[in-house]
């Protein structure tokens, strides 16, 4: 592995939003396990601290699934990292042995509240078979879960 | 490309041409191209072979990489193989959708305060 790799569109997924909330009101609502658990969609058992494993469930499909959560930065009203097993939903496969993806949510003053960046990275590191049966499971939930959340926001 | 690379693609793309270079296979291919998973009965609808000569050309179709046989249930359904770049980009956008989503319901939840 070389460290002039460059990282291809199919390896990342970046994100930005800006929040209308100070950077501390959104600190806590990624720092607090009850708030983070409420936008991620998952329920977490133990509160985040930097190398902690995080267990949590998420509901998919009427079915409880379990996750992990390994943390690894906190800097308050700055950067939180942790990595996971993204769609680590098919409960007949052990996971522990995949490689995880980097999930990177870092916060920035902006003059309407708070710019997040959120990057996710890591995904050339999964199976493809697996990418590929996480969109077949996953297509049709995720879909509807759009329209929950669309009808969430705008209701 | 490297030679490396292209010798690799070709090894890799060969057995592909050949498993295809069949009337029966091709058309069982087409009938998976519509993208949902088809049952052995429902693939055999039509066909003049029995079933178990249509799962050997499944068979022929899956060791090319181009179909792969998925459990639903208790039945055994056949799929179509996406291909690798293919599927890493649909990944990708599902991925981002949920990312979207979360994103939107933690907008939904710091800017109510404000208001």
């Amino acid at each position: 592995m070389t460290t002039t790799k460059m990282e291809t569109t199919t390896d990342r997924i970046e994100k930005q939003r800006v929040l209308r909330a100070a950077p501390a009101r959104v600190w806590r609502a990624l720092s607090d396990r009850r708030e983070f658990g409420s936008w991620f969609g998952v329920e977490l058992r133990d509160d985040f601290v930097p190398g902690a494993t995080v267990l949590g469930t998420m509901t998919y499909q009427g079915k409880q699934l379990a996750f992990t959560f390994l943390i690894e930065r906190m800097e308050p009203e700055r950067a939180l990292s942790f990595r996971w097993h993204p769609f680590a939903i098919d409960q007949a496969v052990d996971y522990a042995s995949e490689p995880t993806t980097l999930v990177e949510l870092v916060l920035a003053p902006a003059p309407e509240g708070t710019l997040l960046t959120v990057t996710e990275s890591g995904f050339d590191q999964i199976p493809v078979v697996r990418r590929a049966k996480a969109f077949e499971m996953n297509s049709h939930g995720w879909a509807e879960q759009m329209n929950n959340i669309a009808r969430h926001v705008e209701g | 490309m490297s030679r490396a690379d292209l010798a690799a693609q070709a090894r890799t793309g060969a057995p592909i041409f050949a498993a295809l270079g069949d009337e029966t296979r091709l058309r069982l291919v087409t009938k998976l191209a519509s993208g949902e998973p088809w049952s052995i009965v429902r693939l055999t609808e039509g066909e003049v072979m029995s079933r178990q000569a249509i799962t050997k050309h499944l068979s022929v179709l899956a060791d090319a990489g181009l179909v792969r046989g998925v459990r639903r249930g208790r039945e055994r359904l056949w799929a179509l193989e996406p291909s690798p770049l293919e599927a890493a980009r649909r990944y990708l956008e599902l991925v981002s959708e949920r990312w979207d989503g979360a994103l939107a319901r933690l907008a939904a939840i710091v800017e109510v305060d404000d208001e």
